[in-house]
């Protein structure tokens, strides 16, 4: 099994990797147990709905590790909107990351997942404090 | 990037400058066919039966008790498929464990389909089978008992000594899978009563695609390949000559090994190297039997990280080892030989073998040791687990474990 160039060099650089403690929303998917899990913390800018910082933390392969990397990579920096972040999809991330084995195709669908669980996060929370 | 460091002997082994020396001659100048009366055929015959005879004195056999095969999977093969179609009139009943590589679980499961009832012993936490299971769970239609010599992942050794004297006691011919022993533990078939035993050339310093099964005299087996003569009947197709060759210097060389206790050595390096990460790293737990255990296997869960990110870390500083075994980083899923040792499901995603070998040093060990816990902090950092966010309790439901 071999992984991309771009794969490897997210795996050891990761970018945006880390917590927010004062988070807007927390998104925390998968299972130990299957191998992967990770959890992504989101700031969004109340006003406008930008997401003005992301950071995640993973516990997985190399794969599940760049693939959590390049979806923030996607989003920071770019001033997205939540609705534009929920358009993004695993398929952009295999894309950026030049390609993921078969078998290692479920970690890009984790790293969407997570994405979208933060933000689903940031909406409850909105919600019940009005 | 500096010398590269490798710790994956139990996968695979470089070829010994001997072994590769008598071999390159069967490749080049001795190209007869063995089978052949000319002169040609004659001179690779002979070198062919002295070969026969180095791996029938590394486990105490007669060199026709030996037939070559194509490797250890295919021994494997042989030997469980090759008694229970032979002995289908006596019974349809196999004892293995559940802690076997996949060349005998899978040869199993695939009798299964065929009609054959098998038992899958359990083990304990050091990966020990328990041996009153087995001696329950036999009955009057068992034809095979099929237990491995060493693990591939943990290295525990089994009591093969006891259950060969059990299925001789009641008759039942007895199969061993000792790819990770054979010439590296001392083995007497007669002493320890094995109808049947599997080995492996490359993990001995020979080269791959080569084995042989030792198959007591009288003993009768279905053949698994058929065509010409060769190997008395058992084993048909012109013979791997270099393949062969190759294997029969490398036995004779482990057994030399063995001899001046080489292995003593190694497993001081093994010991110095779990010392070292048991020392310097927390939340690591070592796998397998304190004692009973491979001295050149070190099997080790790293908590709140998974083992594929840090093999790819290690091989990044230029460090081979692997996670759990080569087939298990391909199949994602965790090991089955933890999982019957009963580790953690969550835990078990972090475990790294290092397998060590003949020509590995204590500098080596020392740069691993220099390098790794950097390493461990490093994906520790990026892993949202740790001792203030534990796995979770019941992390999930296993289902039927697929082997
Ligand atoms: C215990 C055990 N059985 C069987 C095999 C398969 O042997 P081979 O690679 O020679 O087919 C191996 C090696 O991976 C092994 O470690």
């Amino acid at each position: 099994m071999n992984y991309s160039e771009k794969v490897m060099e997210h795996f050891n650089n990761p970018r945006n990797m880390g917590e927010i403690p004062d988070a807007d929303g927390v998104g925390l998917v998968g299972n130990p147990v299957c191998g992967d899990m990770m959890k992504i913390f989101i700031k969004v800018n109340k006003d406008t709905e930008v997401i003005e910082d992301i950071k995640f933390k993973t516990f997985g392969c190399g794969a599940a590790i760049a693939s959590s990397s390049m979806v923030t990579e996607l989003i920071k920096d770019k001033g997205m909107t939540i609705d534009d972040a929920l358009k993004i999809t695993n398929k952009n991330v295999i894309e950026e990351l030049d390609g993921l084995p078969p078998v290692k195709k479920h970690c890009s669908v984790l790293a969407e997942e997570g994405l979208q669980s933060a933000i689903e996060d940031y909406k409850k929370k909105k919600q019940k404090n009005g | 990037m500096s010398k590269r460091i490798y710790l994956d002997h139990s996968s695979t082994t470089y070829i010994l400058d001997e072994v590769y020396d008598e071999m390159i001659k069967y490749l080049k100048t001795f190209f007869g066919n063995p089978s052949s009366f000319h002169s040609f055929g004659r001179e690779v015959r002979k070198t062919v039966e002295e070969s026969r005879e180095r791996v029938a004195d590394v486990i105490s056999a007669e060199p026709r008790e030996i037939y070559f095969t194509g490797g250890g999977t295919e021994a494997d093969n042989t030997a469980i498929k090759g008694i229970a179609y032979a002995n289908q009139s006596k019974g349809n009943h196999i004892i293995t464990s559940k802690i076997e590589h996949h060349a005998v679980l899978h040869t199993c499961e695939y009798l299964e389909k065929k009609g054959f009832r098998i038992t899958y012993l359990p083990v304990d936490k050091y990966g020990t089978i328990d041996i009153d299971a087995l001696r329950d769970t036999i009955t009057d239609k068992t034809i095979l008992i099929s237990i491995m010599h060493v693990n591939n992942e943990v290295g525990t050794i089994q009591p093969i000594e006891e259950i060969g004297k059990i299925a001789r006691e009641h008759n039942i011919y007895f199969h061993t899978d000792a790819i990770q022993s054979f010439g590296k533990l001392p083995i007497d078939v007669n002493k320890m009563n094995i109808d049947l035993l599997s080995a492996s050339s490359h993990k001995i310093y020979g080269p791959k695609g080569s084995g042989a099964l030792y198959i007591r005299k009288g003993v009768r087996i279905e053949p698994l390949i058929h065509g010409g003569h060769h190997e008395m009947n058992k084993r048909a197709g012109t013979e791997n000559v270099p393949g062969i060759i190759g294997f029969g210097k490398a036995s004779e060389i482990a057994k030399k090994d063995m001899e001046n206790n080489a292995y003593k050595g190694i497993g001081e390096l093994r010991d110095y190297l779990q010392k070292g990460i048991t020392e310097k790293i927390a939340d690591v737990f070592v796998n397998g039997h304190p004692e009973k255990r491979i001295p050149v296997i070190l099997n080790v869960c790293f908590k709140y990280i998974e083992g594929e990110s840090i093999i790819l870390k290690l091989d990044g500083k230029g460090i081979a080892a692997s996670s759990g075994s080569a087939c298990t980083s391909g199949d994602l899923e965790p090991s089955h030989v933890l999982f019957a040792m009963g580790v953690d499901t969550a835990l078990a995603q972090g475990t790294v073998r290092f397998s060590l070998g003949k020509k590995n040093t204590k500098e080596e060990m020392d740069e691993v040791l220099s390098v790794l816990p950097g390493l461990i902090e490093n994906l520790r950092e990026m892993s949202p687990f740790s001792a203030e966010f534990e796995f979770p309790r019941e992390a999930g439901p296993r289902v039927k474990h697929k082997h």
